[in-house]
């Protein structure tokens, strides 16, 4: 099992110290890979887009996903919240692919809500800044994830102890004071948690840019592709996913770092 | 006289469930007070009641004489120490102790040494830098009750603070806590299910059932003279027999007890309301003792059998039919050295007093 995940690691990794001579590949060692990796601006730039959006993405469903797993743990029922929880779950029915055509329809050009804002009379000519570029990406990752996050998030909540809240109103403290100096605390590992599970795989996502980046929402994992593929310069896609890697694990690293302040 | 919590007609319904019928109740400045009730009787509704986390239905509460109808729990000058303790469990024993000290406007090194003070108090002096997670039962404790102490609350509640812990600890704390109440003034409004623990520690005990109380009154008075069948029953052993009223004069009423004959009760030993319905009288175990083999009686005498014994090491409890009678009758007797054991099947005499008959109103 580890052999399956080490041994195209492994390979990725000597790969991006070697170089492309025109066919054939050069295995003399270099870094030369990484050096233009750093150097060349289209790399650096996309490189930076990469984590800008993943970021994006993961602010815009952290902050999103909190008040609802908070409503559901907290304002809904007891005997009701399986049913909420099953709510949530819906979106995963459909797959991810299906769901990012679908931001494309609603998002186009002639799409759904171009369509429907010119028909209201809101707009005089369709909004262009929504398909095709950073946005559209951010909107349709932050869709797709936005179920995972809520999930850690409401189980963290359903762990807290209610008679923590009423100790904290007893000892003075009124309702905003209280979710920020017990709630929020308490529910940090879940937020956490989601950060790392909306973060790690939208900074490597390819799909969604694929379909709804247009040229400038292009990330990192586009790169890599055309690397491999198109230009058929192995060792720089080789390079790119190590880099891409590296940024992943520091910034996990801290994450968890965090998370093992608030998990005592 | 000060009444620090006065509640006056409270009634508290969850949906169509009736929790409190009509409490009526004065605590006074300083007092340990109890709530004694069997499980479900609306203890903790009562002292979440007073602490603001329940809204009453109907009825009026008071404390040291303001109107807290729409005071929200966190303005109250009530703190709780909660039966499950809720130690805030990512903030240190320090932080958890100086919580409620933020809204008291201290400088940070005034907070700190006002937690330290408190937690010294209960007896966990240089603990404040610990994380409250990993702290045991009784400790948790100790950190509730001086998160709570800390902030000099009007009262205190506590909600059945020691049920968590063992016997040994239980015991402890009971003593520790009278302590302290002792020591800080405050009023203190305890929660327990446990008859004992209410005995030892309070200055007066309301017995509830079912949403009412049903008796208020020291523990003495509690132990001696219940106004019910029910508070007798509830509160240590009692046995119950038979008794049929005889005859009444200014003084005394006289009942034919089963198996003890005729006994006169003083009238002033009678609890309003009680004539004319006492069918049945209450005796303590202590109340009835063994006449053993050439001692004299001092108070009046019954034949008696002994069925059953349990022995305690210092005590006896013996299970007796008295003449005339089948119902069993416990007796509590000191274990001397003077003293046999008596086996199962003796046949002997008890001596009584008719000063220690109860008789219940209605
Ligand atoms: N939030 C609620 N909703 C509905 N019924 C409730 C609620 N809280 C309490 N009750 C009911 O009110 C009654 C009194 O409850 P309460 O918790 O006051 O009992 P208690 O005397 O503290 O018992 P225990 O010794 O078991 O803690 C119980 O029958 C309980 O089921
Ligand atoms: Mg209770």
């Amino acid at each position: 099992m580890l052999l399956l995940l080490a041994v195209p690691l492994a390979t990725i990794f000597a790969f991006s110290f070697w170089t492309q001579d025109f066919l054939n590949i050069d295995h003399t060692f270099t870094l030369k890979n990484y050096q233009e990796a750093f150097s060349d601006p289209i790399y650096r730039a996309i490189m930076l887009r990469s984590v800008t959006i993943a970021g994006a993405v993961t602010v815009v469903t952290v902050v999103l996903a909190f008040p609802i797993a908070y409503f559901v743990s907290f304002h809904v029922r007891p005997e009701r919240k399986a049913f909420w929880v099953f709510l949530i779950t819906i979106p995963f029915w459909t797959s991810y692919l299906l769901r990012a055509f679908l931001w494309k329809v609603i998002l186009g050009f002639n799409g759904v809500l171009n369509s429907g804002l010119l028909w209201l009379g809101l707009i005089d000519e369709p909004l262009t800044f929504i398909l095709y570029n950073s946005n559209a990406v951010v909107i349709t990752l932050a869709h797709a994830f936005a179920p995972f996050t809520i999930l850690p998030i409401y189980v963290a909540l359903e762990k807290i102890d209610r008679s923590l809240l009423e100790a904290s109103q007893d000892l003075g403290e009124g309702t905003v004071r209280t979710f920020f100096r017990v709630t929020l605390p308490l529910a940090m590992p879940g937020v956490i948690a989601a950060t790392l599970i909306v973060f790690i795989p939208t900074i490597g996502d390819y799909v969604t840019p694929r379909l709804v980046g247009g040229p400038d929402g292009l990330m990192i994992a586009n790169m890599i592709q055309t690397q491999f593929l198109k230009l058929n310069n192995a060792p720089m896609g080789a390079a790119l996913s190590v880099l891409a890697m590296t940024a992943v694990t520091l910034i996990s690293l801290v994450f968890l770092f965090a998370n093992r302040r608030f998990l005592k | 006289m000060s009444s620090i919590i006065s509640l006056s007609g409270i009634h508290k319904y969850y949906g169509d469930y009736h929790a409190l019928r009509g409490i009526d109740l004065e605590i006074k400045q300083g007092e340990f007070f109890s709530l004694l009730g069997p499980s479900g009787c609306g203890k903790t509704t009562l002292l979440r009641v007073i602490a603001g986390f329940e809204d009453v239905s109907e009825g009026v509460l008071l404390l040291d004489g303001a109107n807290m109808a729409r005071v929200p729990a966190n303005k109250r000058p009530t703190n709780m120490v909660f039966q499950s303790y809720a130690i805030f469990p990512h903030l240190t024993v320090g932080q958890n102790v100086a919580f409620g000290l933020r809204k008291k406007g201290l400088s940070k090194a005034d907070m700190a040494a006002a937690a330290d003070e408190a937690l010294t108090m209960v007896g966990l002096a240089g603990y404040g830098s610990r994380a409250a997670h990993a702290l045991s039962g009784g400790q948790r404790q100790r950190v509730a009750l001086a998160r709570a102490l800390v902030l000099k609350p009007k009262v205190l509640l506590l909600d059945e603070p020691l049920s968590a812990l063992d016997k040994k600890m239980r015991e402890q704390m009971q003593s520790e806590l009278r302590r302290l109440q002792r020591q800080v003034g405050i009023t203190f409004i305890l929660v327990t299910h446990d008859q004992e623990e209410a005995l030892i520690m309070s200055d007066r005990i309301a017995v509830m059932f079912e949403g009412e109380i049903a008796q208020m009154a020291s523990p003495q008075e509690l132990y001696r003279r219940p106004a019910t069948r029910r508070v007798g029953e509830f509160i240590g052993v009692m046995n119950f027999l038979e008794a049929k009223q005889t005859g009444t004069t200014e003084k005394a009423v006289s009942f034919d007890v089963e198996g003890l004959g005729n006994a006169e009760i003083s009238v002033d030993q009678l609890p309003e309301g009680a004539r004319a319905t006492a069918d049945v009288v209450g005796l303590r175990p202590e109340a009835l003792s063994i006449l053993f083999e050439g001692q004299n009686p001092t108070g009046r005498v019954a034949d008696a059998t002994v069925q059953d014994l349990a022995y305690y090491g210092d005590m006896t409890y013996y299970e007796v039919t008295l003449e005339g009678s089948s119902t069993p009758v416990t007796i509590s007797m000191k274990n001397l050295i003077s003293r046999p054991v008596l086996e199962r099947g003796t046949k002997t005499r008890v001596q009584w007093d008719e000063r220690s008959l109860v008789i219940f109103a209605a």
